[in-house]
This record gives structure tokens, sequence and C-alpha cells, in this order.
């Protein structure tokens, strides 16, 4: 059976030219960065070299650069260490979105609990968060605005240059959650008015255990993690420097890549879309048009979507959902829920996210297999309209 | 997913899938944890399950629970079928992930929904008898 992978915003495959820059880092270059001698300098090397590359992609300094173990440190130490920087000094407010990761969406809620006052922006049915509310909801002593690039199960882009214009104007630091976006999506720091951002090596085609975080030079933020004067003092710890060429390698051919990349992927997701809303009763969630070109989110009426993923994977294709079954929480997704779906909607969604290695073939495989999938378990479904009760 | 061959077997080749017409009792549920619909057709006779036939709408689990919990209660009379747990259920279908067990609890509660409508219909059957027989 052939694998068909449609999860690559869960996690993708090494590229295997990053694969190529990280295996010496191993073996070879296996000094500790923090060391004074050859062995140890011509790891920090790497490392530097590595921080320039990620600093050129999004437009910052390489200073500006904190290398973390991914997306989700990244996030808790930009909301938890602002958070904590600016408490004293300016208030205890903070304000971010109803469709955030767990990552983000957990550390607010880790603040709340410990005496931090949350505004939660609302969105519209596609998932977009509109600026005037922003305006409205910044307070004297609003702290930080946390606002993620793009959204990981529906891909709705947000308008993150006009946030940030917002942010500056009221002199209140912002953060971004650029976890889906780097790599995939143009990024300047300064054009954005973004202070701090947050990725995730694994997002596109580097290793797991790797992330960043951009930090404004100014900005005020404490360590979470106290050790060495690593990273700063910021992150200490030894670094991951296999994992740091990694990142360096990976966002260097992303960005170099994107534009080509993009058009290709965005052809496949609309030929996905198409096909799969032929399907009776089938509604696509996020938005039309400002959405990532990898991502396609659909809503399959009158089934389940852990049902739905079981039966794709039975065919090979690896997918995802929002259902509540398929969530060791049995909550359905409240990214679904904040959109507006009702549960039996939420319940039935189903994640399809394109990458490097997917093919036209790919989706018309899907395409294929898809209405059969649906007849079968629509067969099985007592909330079916065919089948309600004679 | 972390489910038995089992458990896989049943959802993809659920055993008495679907509806009978003239059932002698029908029972359904809803779970309020995750949403989740089961519904369940008997047809009695003798008190002895002679058929049984299941709708579900869930995830694997469910629908592997509910369509096991048929095969172990057909040929049954009322009094041993509900004498079946969740437990029994998923210990048939080889065990299931924790997080999933309410899934078999489910069905044994459709199927009870179930009797307890056989026995309703019953009784009002019993009782137009005999109030035909008084006219
Ligand atoms: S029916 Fe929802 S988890 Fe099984």
């Amino acid at each position: 059976m052939r694998t068909i992978y449609l999860d690559h915003a869960a996690t993708t495959a090494v590229d295997p030219r990053v694969l190529e820059a990280m295996l010496p880092v191993f073996t070879e270059v296996y000094g500790n960065a923090s060391s004074m001698h050859h062995v140890g300098q011509a790891a920090r090397k790497l490392v530097e070299e590595a921080r320039e590359k990620v600093a050129k992609a999004i437009g910052a300094a390489p200073g500006e650069i904190y290398f973390t173990s991914g997306g989700t440190e990244a996030d808790n130490l930009a909301v938890l260490g602002v958070a904590e920087a600016m408490a004293s000094r300016k208030g205890k407010h903070l304000i971010t979105t109803g469709i955030e990761h767990h990552a983000i969406f957990n550390s607010f809620a880790w603040l709340k609990e410990n005496g931090f006052e949350i505004s939660e922006l609302p969105v519209d049915q596609f998932g977009m968060v509109n600026p005037a509310d922003l305006e409205k909801a910044i307070r004297p002593d609003t702290i930080l605005v946390s606002i993620m690039h793009a959204n990981n199960e529906i891909g709705t882009i947000q308008p993150i240059a006009e946030l940030g214009l917002i942010c500056k104007a009221h002199k209140i630091t912002f953060h971004v959650d650029a976890v889906q976006t780097v790599g995939h999506l143009p990024i300047d720091v300064n054009a954005m008015n973004i202070d701090l951002l947050s990725m995730s090596a694994h997002k596109f085609y580097g290793p797991k255990g790797v992330g960043a975080l951009y930090l404004r030079r100014g900005v005020r933020i404490k360590p979470h993690l106290h050790g060495g004067e690593q990273e700063k003092g910021l992150r200490p710890g030894t670094e991951n420097v296999p994992g740091i060429v990694g990142l360096g390698r990976a966002i260097e051919i992303a960005v170099a890549e994107m534009a080509e990349e993009n058009a290709r992927e965005a052809a496949l997701r609309d030929q996905l879309i198409a096909g799969l809303l032929k399907i009776p009763d089938v509604r696509l969630n996020g938005h039309p048009t400002r959405r990532l070109s990898s991502n396609v989110n659909v809503s399959i009426a009158y089934i389940e979507g852990e049902s739905i993923l079981l039966s794709l994977d039975l065919q090979g294709i690896c997918a995802s959902s929002g259902s509540a079954c398929a969530s060791g929480s049995l909550e359905p997704s409240h990214v679904l829920l904040a959109i507006g779906l009702d549960h039996p909607t939420a319940h039935g969604s189903l994640r399809l996210t394109l990458g490097r290695e997917n093919t036209a073939e790919d989706v018309d495989f899907v395409l294929q297999v898809m209405p059969e999938i649906v007849q079968r378990l629509r067969k099985m479904s007592p909330i079916y309209p065919e089948n309600l009760r004679k | 997913m972390q489910y038995t061959e089992k458990v896989m077997d049943h959802f993809q080749h659920p055993r008495n899938m679907g509806q009978i017409e003239n059932p002698s009792g029908v029972g359904e549920v809803g779970n309020a944890v995750c949403g989740d619909i089961m519904r369940i057709y008997l047809t009695v006779e003798n008190n002895v399950i002679t058929d049984i036939k299941f709708q579900t709408y869930g995830c694997g689990a469910a629908v592997a629970t509910t369509s096991q919990l048929t095969e172990m209660v057909k040929g049954k009379t009322l009094e041993e079928a509900l004498k079946i747990t969740n437990a029994d259920v998923a210990k048939e279908l080889g065990g299931l992930p924790p997080v999933k067990l309410h899934c078999s609890n489910l069905a044994a509660d459709a199927l009870k929904v179930a009797i307890e409508n056989y026995q309703q219909n019953l009784k009002q059957e019993k009782e137009s008898v005999k109030n035909a027989e008084s006219r």
C-alpha cells in the first residue's frame, strides 16, 4: 500500500539536504558550543551561521534570534516571559484570540490562574481577527498581544501587519506564533511590526526538537529556564547544535523555494477542495482565499472525524481531524467551535495538509476513495436523513 | 490509534449493521461527552433476541463496540443479554484505549434502552388485548 501523507501541519519529513548538513555535527563537529577549545569553537561557528540564516529569513538581526527546543517552548517563553517582566511595570492585562494553538492557549490559561487578566478576541466565521476588535480591547495596562500568523487547523491567515501597527501605535509588545508560517509565507518582522515570533523547525522540513524565538532588541522578558549563560541567559542549556544546524539549513531552503512551492501546493489544494465539495453536505472550514496554500479543512455532515481518519488510513492516507473522539480530551477543537461550528459539524471535520512530496496523483486518489468512505459511514449513521427511524 | 486488530476488523466489517423494519424494540442513546449516537433495533421472540441491528455515529471504538455487542447478545434471553457489561464488550474486543472505554458503555446502554422499549411495547399490547377482550 502506498502512503499518502497529508498531515504536514502536524510535522514534515526532514529534507535530505537538511539531514546532510546535520549528520557531521553528530560525530565530527561534536563540540559543546560553550567550550573555549577549537572543537567547541567549531560548533559555535555552526550555531552562529545558523542564527544568521534564521535572522535573514525573517528580516531580523542575528542577535535577536534565540534557539529553543521547539515552537511550544518559544511560545511559552514569549508569553510567560513578557508577562512576568512587565507585570510590575505596566499591568497585568494581555490580549490573545480564541483560536490559538494550545502552546499559547494554555500559557494564557496558566497566567489567568495566576492573577493576570486576559482578553480573548473573537474571530469571524472564517477565523479572521478584526483589527477594530484589537483596538477596542487595548487598555492602559495591556502588556502583551499574542496572535498567531496562520491557524494550524483551518489555515486562515491573519492581517498581522495591520495588527502589528495597532500594537506599535499603543506601544504594546506584539508576539506572533508563526509556527505554521515560517518557511511557508514571507515574513519581515520590521515591516509587520512584530516584537516576538515563534517558529519550529519540523514544520518546514527541519528536525524535531528545535525551534527559535525572535526577540526584538529592547523588549523586556524574563527567562523560564535557569542555568548557564547560553543564548544570553534567556534560554540556558547546552545548544542542540545538530538541531540548530538543521533549522538553519531548512529555513534557508524553504525561503528559497517558497514562491514556487506555494504556487504548486495552492493548485493541489484548490483541486482537493473543489473535489471534496462535490460530495453532498460537505462544507469548507476556514477562509476561502486567505488560507495557507497547504491547508484543506472540511466538515462532512452526518459522520464523525475519527471514523473518517481510520477509513482513510486503511487506504494509506494520513490525515487529521478536530473531532472530539479523535482527541484524548473528548473535547472538539476549540478553533472549530470559535468559528461558530456546532458540535456535530466540528465532529465531522477533516484536515488534509499538503507538502513538498504530494502530487496531483495523491489528490486524485483521495478524491477517488473519499466518496466511498463517506457513503459507507453515512450508511452506518443514525443521524443521516435516509436512515432516520422508519 | 492504538486499536486492537479485532476493533479494526469490526470497524471495517461491522456485523449486524442496519435497521429492522418492524422491530420489537428500539433503543437510542447519545453521549454528552463526545456527542455520539447509537441506535439498536431488536426482534424478540419468546423472550429471546432473535435479531439485532445497529446504527452508530461515533469513533472507531463506538462502531466496534456496538458491532461486538450485537454478536454477543444474538440468541440470548433478555435476562442474559442484560447481564453483559461494558467490561465484557471491551474484553471481547481485546481491550480498548482507556479514553475509549466509555464507548462500550454506550453500546450496553443502547441495548438496555431497546429492551426497556420492547417491554413497554409488550405491556401496551397486552393492555390493548385486555381492553379488546373486556369489551
Ligand atoms: S464515541 Fe466518541 S470517543 Fe467513542
